[in-house]
């Protein structure tokens, strides 16, 4: 078939990038060939477009061992053990088909955990929807949850958390975020480098189907009003296959057999034995007559281009194929030789005896286009609007329509439908200000947590972007941790657009000051372009999945209030920013305005601050302040452990809507008893720290003077309220 | 004490159940689905999970498995046997338990902490709840709902072969504190010799202080004392 402008158009290539193949390769590429080049090439797997920028981050500390390149990022967490983990998203096929969209989410996420020779111990996801109201976000809410769960249950993996926002900026293109932490012996981690001649290429787990061909093209253009139609692009999951598959790969792990392994992700068959034969300097020829298929008459087009789920790749050693098929039968997986390794650092691909593609590897990876895109710097955010006359709005009930808001309620609808206690080792369930799992079989864990902030990086991406490191640095540290390292999500609408690109540049550059700052590398991660619908681009939305260490399990935190009559802390020092807070946005229905800024000077010294206290005991209940400030902090606080609070605060030079709804950085409250009260100051003192102490624990009510005097049981009444009446159950 | 603990390809609550046997002591083998010999074993546990992917209907391809035949013929010479969850599923489509395990009321998939009360104390899994019958076990599940009909659910109010039954923190077993829509509430049910345990909540996911709970861990200081 001869290739016209129009087959090279609907493979995703521009012109000039079809110019350039053919110089690259020398001759005409033929439809199979052409087909591989918009698989490697297109956005999602090449990066073409945030190459340049992410490599500005910074992607080393002491415990980093494997940083971004990898199929995850691993860090060591000492007893010889380290942690593999990353983020990635899962946006277009969740919109065209929920459930099975973040189902396979999950499954490759999972699966890039465990390809590097861990076992999986946790698994979080960040989503978001449009705006509750509008007539998908149900459908898709509940697909997405349901499909999430469906298959980190069946895996038996732990769901421990996460977060669902809603905002009208993702109508048309939510964002399903899925992160996966895995443990493995530090010797142990396998990676996907091929190396040595001859060495044979296995095929195993699933067999090829017709799913998700062209997939990573999808997810590398916008939306238009025919997205819907783009169903048979989502793959289709099968948790139980791959529950298998990974369990025969840990078993096969154990000893010396596997030489490199990578996973069937985005664009399958192609991108897994492009990476792995480019990683080594090598070339791979392939028999597509050995690829086990689920349907008949697959084409070497299909064969390559198909994204079916629960695949992996892998070379082993000479002599040990016997061994290793025996543990992929026992698992009642497909296992076959579908090649070799060679030295002419070419892809062969045969077929019925005949050479169907033949392509130089360079050209699909090292060879791709890298883009420096035009962009535009963020106007900052005005907010030209008359001040309101705060004096006029009631105190109580702005934290009420705060609290009941879809944003700002409990989400237990969400976690109970996630299996949160397989693997017994988790020690604080999704709703705190990180999860923490055990590591199995000792008295440490690993504090895990994902957070995004679309609205301030909308506003502002440098800032926005700053702040939510800093955030997760943060709900880290308030958990009793050390932070270690994170994954990042970039989330972004199309970057051919110079504004778009611009957001991305800045959201880089503010991660970036923050990760050095912090010395809080970034490891892993993904980058999602082209997130916008019919010309309108969702908010930029980088989100941000962070690991930090419990050494010893007896000095955790929780959020929740412990007793009665401990004083009640504020760490670092309120101005009242209220621009971008909750309290405008739902109380008062302002949106414009730049969002709070950090000072990471502050904020290192108040975390590391925090950190000392709750080594040394001196603290029953830890949280940060963050959306919602101070006011919601309390309430969850007293919600947490049924307890209330006497706010005793003289008059500010600000108003107390300012103060108690104010979103100011780097702040904590802590609970402390009597006993530590003075300790506490002292050391805050020496560290300069600014604190106020605002009131005691009580019983029963969360009450400031005349303003407002509420009972906790109806706070919480409010906040589990919403979930629960737009989905008309009470389960 | 002996254990033996059947892995089925899916099964995934079976290191967890391991884990537990360990720590109350038990000397505990791992044995896979296809195998045909059964170690010696006083206890026999059917872990959590999801056995052939629930494809079919949860536990149906599982209870044909070839090891089932030891299962069968351990449980008829008087054997212990305890079914958790996708465990009790098997145990109702190999016919060891009566009744059927359906998908929750609100077809949901449920994961939470609930209350129980423990009906009868009087067999060798629950002893140890005599002084404590308001026990809390984290459930979670998808297909819980187990369904009796008038007949068989007076046959086992009757003889008394209730073990758990959902409710709450007081103890009041009524239709709010049902969480997946259970026949009488059912949690855990007896056969006629009441050597085979079958229950959806987990027991093995609360045997630690720091997991928020350690009312799991009496049943296997039941089996311990009852040997």
């Amino acid at each position: 078939m001869k290739i016209t402008p129009e087959i090279v158009k609907n493979h995703g290539l521009k012109k000039d990038e079809y110019e350039k193949i053919k110089t690259l390769i020398r001759k005409e590429p033929n439809m199979l060939e052409l087909g591989i080049f918009s698989a490697m090439w297109n956005e999602h797997c090449s990066y073409k477009s945030s190459k340049k920028y992410l490599k500005t981050l910074p992607i080393k500390n002491e415990k980093v061992i494997h940083g971004p390149g990898e199929n995850a990022g691993a860090v060591d967490i000492g007893d010889d053990e380290a942690l593999i983990f990353k983020i990635e998203s899962h946006n277009h096929p969740s919109f065209i088909e929920p459930y099975q969209g973040a189902a396979t989410g999950v499954g490759g996420i999972l699966r890039d955990v465990f390809t590097m020779g861990a076992r999986p111990i946790a698994v979080l996801n960040s989503i978001h929807f449009g705006h509750q109201d509008h007539p998908k976000t149900k459908n898709l809410l509940n697909g997405v949850v349901s499909g999430i769960g469906g298959y980190g249950n069946c895996m038996g993996i732990p769901t421990v958390g996460g977060e669902v926002k809603f905002d009208t900026c993702y109508n048309e293109n939510i964002l399903v975020n899925a992160m996966a932490v895995g443990l493995v012996k530090k010797d142990k981690i396998f990676l996907s480098k091929a190396k040595g001649v001859n060495k044979p290429v296995i095929y195993v787990g699933s067999k090829t189907g017709r799913d998700g061909i062209h997939g990573a093209s999808m997810a590398s253009a916008e939306f238009d009003k025919d997205s819907e139609e783009k169903k048979p692009t989502v793959q289709v999951g099968d948790p139980f296959t791959e529950k298998l598959l990974l369990e025969a790969c840990l078993e096969l792990m154990k000893d010396d057999s596997i030489i490199s392994i990578q996973d069937m992700g985005a664009a399958g068959l192609t991108s897994s034995s492009v990476e792995m034969a480019s990683k080594g300097s090598l070339g791979i020829e392939l028999n597509l007559n050995k690829i086990p298929c689920r349907e008949e008459k697959m084409t070497p087009y299909e064969m390559m281009l198909s994204e079916s789920q629960e695949r992996m790749l892998l070379i082993l050693n000479i002599g040990k194929e016997e061994k290793a098929k025996e543990i992929f039968n026992k698992w009642g997986l497909d296992f076959s030789i579908i090649g070799k390794t060679t030295n002419t650092k070419n892809l062969v691909l045969n077929f019925n005896n005949y050479e169907v593609a033949n392509l130089p590897i360079s050209s699909l990876s090292t060879d791709a286009p890298v883009y420096d895109r035009k962009w535009k710097k963020s106007s900052i955010q005005k907010d030209h609007k008359k001040k309101n006359d705060l004096k006029s709005i009631n105190l109580s009930d702005s934290l009420k329509t705060i609290l009941s808001s879809p944003n700002n309620t409990e989400k237990g609808w969400v976690w109970e439908q996630y299996d949160q206690t397989v693997m017994g080792d988790t020690i604080q369930k999704a709703g705190g200000d990180a999860a923490v799992v055990r590591i199995h079989g000792k008295n440490k864990g690993v504090a895990i947590t994902v957070d995004s902030s679309a609205q301030y990086c909308a506003a502002n991406p440098i800032d926005g972007a700053k702040q939510i490191v800093s955030e997760s640095w943060r709900n880290l540290i308030s958990v009793g941790a050390n932070p270690i390292a994170i994954t990042n999500c970039l989330n972004f609408g199309n970057p051919e657009k110079e504004k778009i690109m611009g957001q991305f540049i800045e959201t880089i550059d503010g991660i970036k000051q923050a990760c050095s700052y912090l010395n809080f590398p970034v490891v892993s991660g993904n980058v999602s372009f082209y997130n916008e619908t019919q010309n309108r681009a969702i908010s930029p939305t980088p989100t941000i999945g962070a690991v930090g260490l419990i050494k010893n399990l007896d000095l955790m935190m929780t959020k929740d209030l412990k007793n009665i009559g401990s004083f009640i802390f504020v760490i670092g020092k309120t101005s009242g920013h209220l621009h971008q807070s909750q309290f405008f946005r739902e109380v008062l229905k302002r949106e414009k305005g730049p969002p709070p800024e950090v000072n990471l000077f502050n904020e290192k010294k108040n975390g590391l601050s925090i950190q000392t206290l709750i080594s040394l005991k001196l603290t029953s209940s830890v949280h940060d302040v963050s959306k919602g400030g101070i006011l919601i902090a309390l309430s969850k606080m007293c919600i947490g452990g049924n307890i209330g609070i006497n706010i005793n605060i003289k008059n500010k030079n600000i108003s107390m809507h300012e103060y108690f709804f104010g979103e100011d950085q780097s702040r904590y409250i802590i609970e402390v008893s009597e006993k530590n009260k003075e300790e506490v100051c002292k050391i805050l003192d020496k560290n300069s720290v600014y604190f106020e102490i605002i009131g005691k624990t009580q019983k029963g009510n969360l009450e400031f003077k005349d303003k407002f005097n509420l009972k906790v049981s109806d706070l919480n009444t409010l906040n589990s309220f919403w979930f629960k009446n737009h989905f008309k159950d009470s389960a | 004490m002996k254990s033996s603990v059947i892995v089925f390809p899916g099964s995934n609550c079976d290191r967890d159940i391991a884990v537990a046997l360990k720590k109350f002591n038990f000397k505990n083998k791992m044995v896979w689905h296809d195998d045909s010999d059964l170690p010696k074993s006083d206890l026999i546990v059917l872990p959590g999970g999801f056995s052939y992917g629930d494809y079919l209907r949860t536990g149906c391809i599982a209870s044909k498995s070839k090891i089932i035949k030891e299962v069968i013929n351990h449980a008829s010479s008087g054997g212990l046997i305890l079914g958790v969850c996708n465990g009790f599923q098997i145990l109702i489509e190999t016919g060891l338990l009566p009744g059927t395990l359906l998908r929750n009321k609100k077809l949901r998939f449920i994961s939470k902490n609930v209350f129980l009360k423990v009906v009868n104390t009087q067999n060798k899994f629950c002893k140890k709840y005599l002084n404590k019958k308001i026990i809390e076990l984290p459930i979670a599940h998808n297909e819980g709902n187990y369904f009796a009909n008038n007949n068989l659910v007076k046959k086992l109010e009757d003889d008394d072969l209730i073990a758990f039954k959902y409710c709450d923190k007081k103890g009041s077993i009524n239709n709010k504190s049902n969480p997946n829509g259970s026949s009488n509430n059912i949690a855990g049910i007896l056969n006629d010799k009441k050597n085979i345990l079958g229950m959806m909540p987990h027991p093995e996911r609360f045997i630690d202080p720091l997991l928020s709970g350690e009312d799991g861990s009496r049943i296997f200081q039941s089996l311990l004392q009852s040997l």
